[in-house]
């Protein structure tokens, strides 16, 4: 059983997608990134993604990028993530985490997962780790009970996607477009094409991420996939209108993510 | 060291050996893909292909008839009796790999990517470059070979190297300035692999150093592991011995990789690297990775890294902007872990002494990369002594440093 079974089943039951919104902690201070994100999930995040600012993050565009390195001018360190996760949690929010996997290694594998799960945290997803280098994650993730969330891409062969999806948990990243984070107008057409090839190797949830900002493009993803991942749209509103722009957005994108049916898992 | 090969491995740079990594990639503990997936198809391809063309006599042919009628391989191997006064007295000698076409080994990696880029049919390559070296030479083999090119280069290192700018550009490339970051050689390589990962299909991503996912570091070396060939053929006939030591600088570490190789079954030849000591190691502002990093995971690959206590990287600083970086390929972990190799620093002022020397010694103009070998032998003379004999790649020419050394020696208040 993944650590966030019960909540794709909810999502599921109700006929809908889920809502994941992603903020750095630490963004744009500690106390500013749990505010953030507390508002997020009171405006409909079932999901929210704390990510770890990383001094050289490789996968992200500039928006995000931006963000890491407020964070980090701010101070934040490793230990704070556990602070925001703790936060987020008790406030009633269920949250995993996403992050480059140097800081991770660095801290130690198994006493990261278990500083997490102490926190509430709920699982990571990996960006830079791919299951065939992941055998401490995966040793770390069962000891503490955390959901691994490894990522597929339009890229991924069939191989490639059966192996990622068998060492997954709790849900599966899919990333819409190749390219980096940031809002786009359009998200891709690979999106669809992914998920359905990803459906054929697992029955966990999918989610889709990578350049959703609007409550259409929400309802559009959530009508193939069992949840939308939105990050830096929520860090565009968080710069620009603070707790009450990303409320407004997190209330926009909920509505999307209901205004559709989700296909049958 | 048993000899136990199949193939000898001196006579094909390609063939597969006891010193290769696993199928993973793997030296040791290190190397490996700490990459994101959607890049692993590329590089999943990117190892068929080489591992097709490797077994290729065709493809053998054209890389090695590109290194002598392009290139201008062999190097020559030169000795320096004046500078080697300063060095204790030692024999020492000097790989030239300053004469190469584009003026340094990066050429030898570049034109071996650039062929596997064609194999793959892609039409468009991108670099990252630190001093220029690898961006010149990557926007040549693209003249060459009719691909498109864009090279990125932090905004430091555009302005620290503007001459190389501007060849760049004459050959066709597109530079474009890394504004994130140190603005550095790290960022550099950040913005490429956003565009790889933005434009996979198409592009090849022509990595310049023995970094980065697997097959990159294997496959970089092994283009490089001529260097050492020659030299160890070229040592024996001026000799009739084998060097004592062989030294060389170490940045992300693919001509010390190169020629290490050459050596690497020669038990009793020291293996020497040097590292940027920038302003000293006790300053804090140096890019020393192996002597004074831990291990961790920057650019695709374990191995060792300046990081700080939560695994963020610290930015490297050196006078050359070649070395300028906070990485280092993963097989110079495996060789500093195996005690294979040794890994010393040399800081700015003693490569820049060493880069004055060689000029007035010998004239011949090192790139301040290299001088910081040069550093490293004469330390390494003085130890030897007498009976010491050096060998020393000198891995490119310093046309490139004017602008840095007329500022460092005060040329311009003269004038």
């Amino acid at each position: 059983m993944g650590r966030l079974d019960p909540l794709f089943e909810r999502t599921r039951g109700e006929g809908r997608g889920a809502l994941i919104g992603y903020l750095p902690a630490g963004f744009p201070t500690v106390d500013g990134s749990v505010d953030l994100l507390k508002g997020m999930v009171d405006a409909g995040c079932d999901l929210v993604e704390v990510g770890v600012p990383y001094s050289d993050p490789v996968m992200d565009g500039p928006v995000i990028q931006a963000a890491a390195e407020t964070a980090l001018k701010n101070g934040f360190r490793l230990r704070d993530l556990f602070t925001v996760v703790e936060a987020v949690s008790a406030a009633g929010g269920q949250a995993v985490v996403m992050t480059y996997w140097n800081p991770v290694h660095r801290y130690g594998v198994d006493a990261f997962s278990r500083d997490l799960a102490a926190a509430g945290g709920l699982g990571l997803i990996t960006p830079d780790l791919i299951p065939d280098e992941g055998a401490d994650w995966i040793a770390a993730s069962r000891a503490h009970d955390l959901d691994r969330i490894f990522l597929v891409a339009p890229s991924s062969s069939e191989e490639r996607i059966a192996l990622t999806t068998a060492a997954s948990s709790g849900f599966v990243y899919a990333t819409a477009v190749m390219g980096v984070t940031g809002a786009r107008d359009a998200v891709g057409g690979a999106a669809a094409g992914l998920v359905e090839r990803t459906r054929a190797h697992t029955s966990l949830p999918i989610g889709v991420g990578l350049g959703v900002r609007s409550g259409a493009q929400a309802a559009e993803v959530a009508s193939f996939a069992d949840a939308v991942i939105v990050g830096s749209a929520f860090v565009t509103r968080g710069t620009d209108a603070g707790v009450a722009g990303v409320r407004a957005l997190a209330g926009e994108l909920a509505e999307g993510v209901r205004s559709t049916p989700a296909p049958i898992g | 060291m048993s000899e136990q090969q199949a193939v000898d491995p001196r006579q094909d740079p390609h063939a597969q050996g006891r010193h290769d990594p696993d199928t993973k990639g793997h030296f040791g503990p290190y190397g490996g893909r700490f990459m994101p997936e959607a890049l692993i198809g590329a590089l999943d391809e990117l190892s068929a292909e080489y591992d097709k063309a490797r077994l290729d006599p065709e493809f053998t042919a054209e890389f090695t008839r590109l290194l002598r009628d392009y290139a201008g391989r062999p190097s020559l191997l030169t000795e320096a009796p004046r500078f080697a006064e300063h060095a204790g007295g030692a024999r020492v000698f000097l790989k030239r790999e300053d004469l190469n076409h584009t003026g340094s080994h990066k050429i030898n990696n570049v034109l071996g990517q650039a062929l596997l880029t064609k194999r793959m049919g892609k039409k468009r390559v991108i670099a990252e470059t630190g001093a220029g070296q690898h961006g010149v030479a990557t926007a040549t083999a693209c003249a060459l070979m009719g691909l498109e090119c864009v090279v990125y280069m932090g905004e430091v290192d555009t302005q620290r190297q503007a001459l190389n700018v501007a060849r760049m550009k004459l050959l066709g490339a597109e530079v474009i300035p890394v504004k994130s970051g140190s603005r550095t050689l790290k960022d550099a390589i950040n913005e490429a692999l956003r565009d790889w990962v933005t434009n996979v299909d198409t592009t090849h991503y022509l990595l310049g150093t023995a970094a980065g996912g697997h097959p990159f570091p294997v496959m970089v070396r092994n283009f490089h592991k001529v260097i050492g060939f020659e030299a160890r053929a070229q040592f024996l006939a001026q000799t009739g011995r084998l060097p004592d030591v062989v030294t060389a600088c170490v940045g992300g570490g693919s001509n010390a990789i190169g020629i290490f190789h050459g050596f690497i079954d020669d038990a009793d030849v020291r293996l020497v690297g040097i590292e940027p000591g920038g302003k000293g190691i006790d300053t804090g502002e140096h890019g020393a990775t192996l002597s004074e990093g831990t291990p961790g995971m920057l650019h695709g690959a374990r191995s060792y890294l300046l990081q700080d206590e939560d695994g963020q990287t610290i930015e490297a600083y050196s006078i050359s902007a070649g070395l300028d970086y906070p990485g280092v390929g993963p097989e110079h972990a495996w060789l500093k872990d195996t005690a294979r190799a040794e890994y010393r620093s040399a800081t700015d002022d003693e490569a820049m002494a060493a880069f004055q020397l060689l000029s007035r010694t010998e004239g011949i103009i090192p790139a301040i990369e290299s001088s910081h070998a040069l550093a490293g032998a004469i330390k390494l003379g003085k130890e030897l002594g007498p009976e010491g004999h050096i060998l020393v790649n000198l891995s490119g020419r310093g046309d490139k440093d004017m602008d840095t050394a007329a500022k460092y020696f005060g040329f311009y208040e003269e004038s």
